[in-house]
């Protein structure tokens, strides 16, 4: 079980989380206007890296409050954390997603 | 006579005599024995028979890494498969050897399990001379240390073989430090503790025996085995080494012994494990055992694979009176049910291979060295990576590994003990043979007798069959012989496995790899992992404030999620039918209430909390007046139906919304997804309210009445309190609220109370009601009322795959909004498909003809195989107000189909049903204004 | 053979593993198809395209050990019990194949029909059993539903009083469903595709796709640059980055999934018992060892390995069903990479890279399909079309709605 840390509480057990999936996945401006190809990329497809991945997870147990995370797929590792709105941190080796 | 308890020494308490019971024997060992040193003290050591083939099988270590003498625990309570080295003795134990599996109790284990949290900085694993070093070092500093040990107390190789340290005999070392340790507040020693698991960010779990050793003495409720959860800084591995055995034929024999548990069972259990003994050997470790056991008595023989071996182990094996034989291998271990001799053979000089002719050695006990594997299972799990160290022929560390620290025979000798001696316990280098060729003669029988894994009954010739058949990956070997995946999980056999197929390959072991070591590092009681997560504690039970009123009431449960809901209020004699028939009668004649205070409410305020249940909601939710309520439907992105309920707005600002049951955590957090991640700009709170508020709807045709009654202070008449309105109201004198709403399409207000005062209120009901008949009603009468009305519920009439329009809540969706969450979806070609399933009333054929829940719809009575399915029946009963069973179902293109003839097919049973509007009972709406 | 020696333990041998089994070449410069994957799927796949349709220049690479990532991993429990039509299609089909597969292969697999049960707990789960066992049989798939009594009566060691957390309600029961030897099954795969000329090879990472307008020409390895004429995608939960050399975006999310045995013991548990409610997968192998599943971990996840409070919950949910499992030992946790889909169906499909064919996001189902999937893969990369079976598994499907959604069909998984 992962040490998380959340940017508002600090350190805590893995099992206080929920995961949520990849981040900075807007929902669209304008819905209605996308296209079904565009509408189902947003629905369904999402990055799924080996290595750094930025992502969202949720502090259920805790402070109840979302926010982003660098994790390496690989190693579990937690390489950054941030808040939501903010840019992903520009880390050696990563690619930074919007 | 092989093995014997010596009259004097060891660390046993002799005054503490233990009876136990070996195979039906009454036997006696002492306290600080195993069930091993225990039986070999008694002269037993033949345990068990081999899993594959029926050998025999005898004592072959003294600690975890046992590979042969597995037992079946019969009393205090049946316990399959332990080795008998790591049972510790205790009175009353009664055991048995077995072949191969284990044997579970046919009754409920009555002992109790726990676990435990421990943060330290430092954790130290192992307490023999690096491990107690270290401990005391960081445990001076102030440094919170966790020191673990399997064994019953500290000590670890110096209580077994009795080195000294500091120029002190070990065990008085080892204890000194305890002392120390002991007397520090930062400190805690767990012995009989395993550490099994190494997880992330220094996670590391353990597993506490706690009682087994105790007997009948042991404090009634004690947990039995604990599962300690540590989170440290840094863990300091220092678990030592296993002796490494030889595959050489017939070296599975009862009285075959690795020269270290020898030595072990004579220091520290004073257990002489043989007379006549001979030490088969590849390096100089094994020497100490030697002179220890001719000390002892014994007289001894060392065949060392080595040309020569260093002077003065060479000299003081002379002067001891040991002979050595240089050079030679033992090739086979003589005997049937035990060893009684050994062949011996010359070999070329660093070649496997014998040459020349053999001699024979008698024996009644044959040690085996092949050198020592650093144990390093626990580094490995933390994902250290190994190499392969040529000197001492075993995989060794090769990584650095954050927060992990490896301690051996350096923080050993720098606490000062003393690896000069040349018989002392030290690291040699050791030269590597894996496996002795077979005898030329053919002494060893027909087949190949040389294990390289003992307790899988896995030899050589099956090692070189599995390369031969073109596998080059020690998984593949794995695989194919079940070589490292008995009870010790390759403890001893898995480098020798390597050592083999290095060989024949050609490669080095380096290049071959070793597989993988997987948590636990030994095993660990399902119970034990289980903790006290059992029974009612498995998983929390919620219940709502009136609940004493149901359970003394006999009402039936239903668990819904986490809660026990009540199912029906069955009369004496009464079964669930007829139950909900009076039930839903009362409420469509009379008057009924029921306990809905397990509704998921969640109050959502603040200057933006409309426009943000309008994005939630499919319908429109800033349009709804305050002190009004609206239905209202949720949706994923998908378009699929989510959840539905009720929004009450109770301020410009303020909105009280209602889920289902099952999905009050699930919708709040989802709020609080969008709220936080996409829409932060809005101002909006939500937080759940569900448990704050008991909620009970009274229905039925005179629920009026008993309301007024209730709330005199509201004007309760259809003109004043109109349907889907909310009040404020004293609810028999408590403050509250009371919403028209209804769930059955009867007149029905749903009175809120705080949870405080919900059975009082609830009980004010029932008193109001009397008069009038009011009967309590669970979740069944519930769906009843609901199902002849049509509306459907999330989750049981709808499985994820159904959009609003599918419901036939096409009408709950707004077509002004610009956008919601799900709106675009509806765009899709695929959810626009006419023949998609709608939601739809079935109504048998003949009335008294019950409709399954789960049966599926076929357009025919005939069934061929595969037979198209239109769909399915979600909810099926029999309506006392329509005189007929009923169901809900969904149908493709079910609309479209009105009046048809369709089929209704559960289990074998086929129902001629008529399709039907959703809605059967009171299509007008005339009966919820009472 | 399997062991009849007085005195050994019965049913505690496993039968031998043939003297000879594959080659083990060098890659060759061409092949008329490359499967990328040497798992149950690719090396099934290679076995159907060389004896069902005569493609015999056929290489599977595979960056480890032979069917060394889920195959070797997966808790081996078989049936074809799903809830919609396409999905019992492939699964029936699948377990059709399993019924002569021994004969097939000429290989002991082990393959032991003895019934899996999918408990339930609640209310709902009774009507979505219910209606699940009604799909299958109108299906042809033999499934019926067993109360309380009788899901003891097929396993007597389930704990069905009605006292506990969550009682056992009922069942679905499927007779014909049941467990094989995993490494027995890819084996004997590998073995028969050997035979017939194709090449397995092991250490061999695929690392780009070669792809010349429009279509696939080859596939880059850390082995040398390997030409071919269709390359077929069957690397499980390595999916994602291996579509990615072409290109191709997959609705995938590769998971953790845990799994653990026992010690060997005495027979206890005669059949398979699944339970989604509380999480539980069970049935007790050949040898003796009881095999169970835990949960899937959250997070995306390439490890092999999950968090050990997953164990946990697993053990306390196995023992309110089997109380007499708690002085059984766990004895050998592990992991694997499990693709899941958003509706939790397999992808089986054709790409807009002419030659480029993909079978991923088999979830947990991968194991139990192993035949169907290698013979209908094979088809479509034969034909160069659709397989009848797989037709509803389009990668296209996410792009128009019409999924075949297992998830919210309350299907169990595994």
């Amino acid at each position: 079980m992962q040490l998380i840390e959340c940017p508002n509480c600090g350190k805590r057990e893995e099992i206080e989380f929920h995961y949520g999936g990849q981040a900075h996945i807007a929902y669209p401006e304008d819905p209605a206007a996308t296209t079904d190809h565009e509408w189902s990329d947003y629905l369904f497809f999402r990055d799924n890296p080996k290595g750094p991945f930025a992502e969202r997870w949720y502090h259920g147990g805790g402070c109840r409050r979302w926010f982003n995370a660098v994790r390496d797929t690989t190693s579990y590792r937690f390489l950054a954390v941030y808040q939501p709105g903010e840019r992903m941190p520009a880390l050696p080796g990563t690619r930074v997603t919007r | 006579m092989t093995a014997r308890r010596l009259p004097t020494g060891g660390s046993i308490d002799r005054g503490a005599p233990l009876a136990f019971r070996w195979a039906g024997t009454d036997l006696t060992g002492y306290q600080g024995d195993t069930l091993a040193s225990a039986l070999l003290g008694a002269g037993i050591d033949t345990i068990g028979s081999s899993v594959r083939l029926g050998r025999p099988r005898g004592i072959t270590s003294a600690g975890t890494e046992e590979s042969t003498a597995l037992v079946q625990i019969e009393k205090p309570f049946p316990e399959p498969m332990l080795p008998a080295t790591t049972v510790e003795l205790a009175e009353g134990l009664a055991a048995r050897g077995i072949t191969g599996q284990g044997r579970l109790a046919d009754r409920d284990d009555p002992a109790r399990y726990d676990a435990r949290h421990a943060h330290a900085d430092l954790l130290v694993v192992g307490a023999g001379p690096a491990g107690l070093t270290a401990a005391l070092a960081a445990a001076r500093t102030g440094e919170r240390v966790i020191l673990a040990d399997d064994d019953i107390r500290v000590g670890g190789s110096l209580l077994d073989y009795g080195e000294t340290v500091e120029g002190v005999p070990g065990e008085q070392w080892a204890a000194g430090v305890l002392a120390e340790l002991a007397s520090l507040p930062n400190v805690r020693v767990l012995v009989r503790t395993t550490v099994f698991g190494i997880y992330d960010d220094g996670f590391v779990l353990a597993v506490e025996h706690r009682s087994d050793h105790l007997g009948a003495a042991a404090r009634p409720g004690r947990s039995r085995e604990r599962i300690w959860r540590i989170r440290t800084t840094t863990t300091v591995i220092a678990t030592g080494g296993y002796e490494r055995p030889i595959a050489f034929a017939n070296n599975d024999l009862p009285g075959v012994m690795l020269a270290s548990a020898a030595h072990t069972y004579l220091h520290r259990y004073a257990v002489l494990a043989g007379e006549s003994v001979v030490l088969f050997t590849t390096n100089s470790t094994a020497y100490g055992a030697a002179r220890a056991l001719v000390a002892a008595g014994a007289r001894l023989t060392i065949v060392d694979t080595r040309p020569e071996i260093p002077a003065g182990l060479d000299s003081g094996c002379r002067n001891l009176g040991i002979e050595v034989v240089t050079g030679h291998h033992v090739v086979t271990a003589l005997g049937t049910d035990r060893v009684h001799g050994v062949t011996i053979a010359p070999r070329r000089a660093g070649g496997p291979h014998v040459a020349g002719a053999s001699a024979t050695i008698d024996c009644d006990l044959l040690l085996v060295s092949g050198g020592w594997n650093p144990v390093l299972h626990l580094f490995s799990q933390a994902r250290g990576t190994l190499a392969f160290d040529e000197r001492l022929q075993a995989f060794v560390a090769a990584s650095e590994v954050r927060g992990f620290e490896l301690a051996g025979l350096a923080a050993a000798e720098s606490a000062g003990y003393d690896p000069a001696d040349p018989f002392a316990f030290a690291l040699h280098p050791v030269e590597g043979v894996w496996s002795i060729p077979l005898p030329a003669d053919g002494d060893a029988g027909g087949s190949d007798t040389r294990f390289v894994d003992v307790q899988r009954d896995v030899t050589v010739s099956e090692i070189l069959r599995a390369t031969g058949a073109g596998l080059r990956s020690m998984e593949h070997v794995k695989r194919y012989t079940t070589l490292g995946t008995a009870l010790d999980q390759g403890k001893t056999s898995g480098l020798l496995g390597s050592g083999v197929v290095a060989q024949e390959l050609g490669i080095s072991v380096a290049e071959l790899g070793t597989t993988t070591f997987r948590p636990p590092f030994s095993p660990v009681g399902f119970a034990a992992l289980a903790g006290a997560d059992r029974g009612e504690l498995y998983d929390p039970i919620r219940v709502t404030a009136i609940h004493p009123w149901h359970l003394a009431h006999g009402a039936e449960f239903e668990n819904v999620g986490q809660w026990k809901r009540p199912w029906y209020y069955p009369l004496p004699g009464e079964s669930l039918d007829e139950a909900v028939l009076r039930e839903s009668i009362a409420a469509r004649t009379m008057v009924a209430c029921m306990d809905g205070s397990t509704l998921g409410k969640i109050d959502v305020r603040g200057a933006d909390a409309a426009a943000f249940l309008d994005l939630l909601y499919t319908n429109l939710m800033s349009s709804l007046k305050v002190g009004s309520i609206r239905y209202g439907v949720m949706c994923g992105p998908d378009g699929m139906v989510k959840d539905d309920g009720t929004v009450i707005r109770l301020a410009e600002e303020r909105f009280l919304v209602t889920t289902t049951t099952g999905n009050a955590a699930a919708i709040l957090d989802w709020m609080e997804e969008w709220l936080q991640t996409e829409w932060p700009d809005l101002r909006v709170f939500a937080a759940s309210v569900t448990e704050q508020w008991v909620t009970i709807p009274v229905v039925g045709p005179l629920s009026r009445a008993v309301v007024q009654q209730l709330a005199p202070g509201v004007d309760a008449s259809a003109a004043a309190f109109p349907f889907m309105a909310t009040r404020d109201a004293v609810i028999a004198g408590v403050d509250g609220r009371i919403d028209r709403i209804s769930f059955s399409g009867e007149l029905a207000f749903e009175l809120n109370v705080p949870a405080w005062y919900g059975q009082a209120v609830w009980e004010a009901v029932i008193a109001a009601g009397e008069q009038h008949g009011i009967t309590p009603y669970g979740t069944e009468t519930m769906h009843v009322l609901r199902a002849e009305k049509g509306y459907p519920i999330i989750g049981q009439d709808t499985d994820g795959t159904l959009s609003p329009h599918d419901l036939g809540l096409g009408w709950a969706v707004s077509k002004k909004k610009p956008d919601f969450i799900g709106k675009r979806s509806f765009a899709r070609a695929e959810n626009t498909r006419p023949d998609r399933r709608h939601f739809v009333g079935l109504l048998p054929v003949d009335p008294e003809e019950s409709i399954p829940e789960g049966a599926q719809i076929i357009a025919s009575r005939e069934v061929t195989i595969p037979m198209p399915m239109l769909g399915h029946v979600t909810s099926g009963y029999r309506s006392a107000a329509l005189g007929s069973h009923f169901a809900l179902a969904l149908i493709s293109a079910g609309r479209d189909r009105m009046g048809e003839r369709l089929f209704a097919w559960s289990e074998g049973r086929v129902i001629a049903v008529t399709v039907t509007d959703s809605v059967l009972l009171d299509k007008e709406g005339t009966r919820r204004d009472g | 053979m399997l062991d009849t020696t007085p005195g050994t333990a019965p049913g505690a041998a496993l039968p031998d593993h043939p003297d000879f089994l594959w080659r083990n070449p060098d890659p060759k410069k061409v092949y008329d198809v490359v499967i990328v994957g040497g798992g149950g799927h690719g090396i099934a796949t290679a076995y159907y395209l060389a004896s069902r349709y005569g493609i015999t220049n056929v290489a599977v690479l595979e960056k480890g050990w032979l069917a060394g990532g889920n195959m070797a991993r997966n808790t081996t429990i078989i049936r074809s019990n799903y809830l919609w039509d396409e999905s019992s299609g492939i699964y029936e089909h699948s377990l059709k194949m399993w019924e002569g597969l021994e004969e097939d292969l000429g290989y002991p697999l082990l393959f032991s029909q003895r019934g899996v049960l999918n408990l339930a707990h609640s209310l709902q789960d009774v009507r979505d059993s219910k209606r699940r066992v009604n799909a299958n049989v109108l299906n042809g798939v033999d499934a019926e539903w067993v109360d309380a009594d009788g899901v003891k009566e097929l396993c007597p060691i389930v704990n069905i009083s009605p006292d506990v957390r969550y009682p056992v309600l009922g069942a679905t029961y499927q007779p014909r469903a049941g467990i094989a030897k995993h490494d027995y099954v890819a084996w004997g795969y590998a073995r028969a595709a050997s035979a017939l000329g194709v090449d397995l090879i092991q250490n061999c990472e695929v690392t780009g796709l070669d792809v010349r307008g429009g279509r696939v020409v080859g596939v880059q390895t850390n082995r040398g640059t390997i030409a071919a004429g269709k390359v077929a995608l069957a690397a499980a939960g390595h999916s994602s980055v291996v579509a990615g050399f072409a290109g191709i975006r997959l609705p995938l999310q590769s998971h953790p999934l845990q799994a653990l045995v026992s010690e060997l013991l005495e027979p206890v548990h005669p059949t398979v018992v699944m339970s989604n409610a509380v999480h539980v997968y069970v049935s007790q192998a050949h040898k003796g060892e009881l095999v169970m599943g835990a949960g899937v971990d959250s997070y995306n996840g390439f490890g092999q390995r999950g968090a050990f409070h997953i164990i946990e919950r697993q053990m306390s949910a196995a023992i309110e069903l089997f109380p007499v499992f708690a002085r059984a030992h766990l004895l050998r946790t592990w992991g694997g990479i499990v693709d899941v889909t958003p509706d939790a169906s397999p992808i089986v499909s054709l790409t807009d890279v002419s030659g480029l064919y993909l079978n991923c996001g088999w979830g947990t189902g991968g194991f139990k399909a192993t035949p169907g999937v290698g013979d209908t893969f094979a088809a479509t990369i034969a034909n160069d079309a659709p397989h009848p079976l797989v037709a509803a598994f389009t990668l296209d499907r996410f792009r128009t709605g019409a999924l075949v959604d297992e998830h919210g069909a309350a299907a169990v998984a595994h």
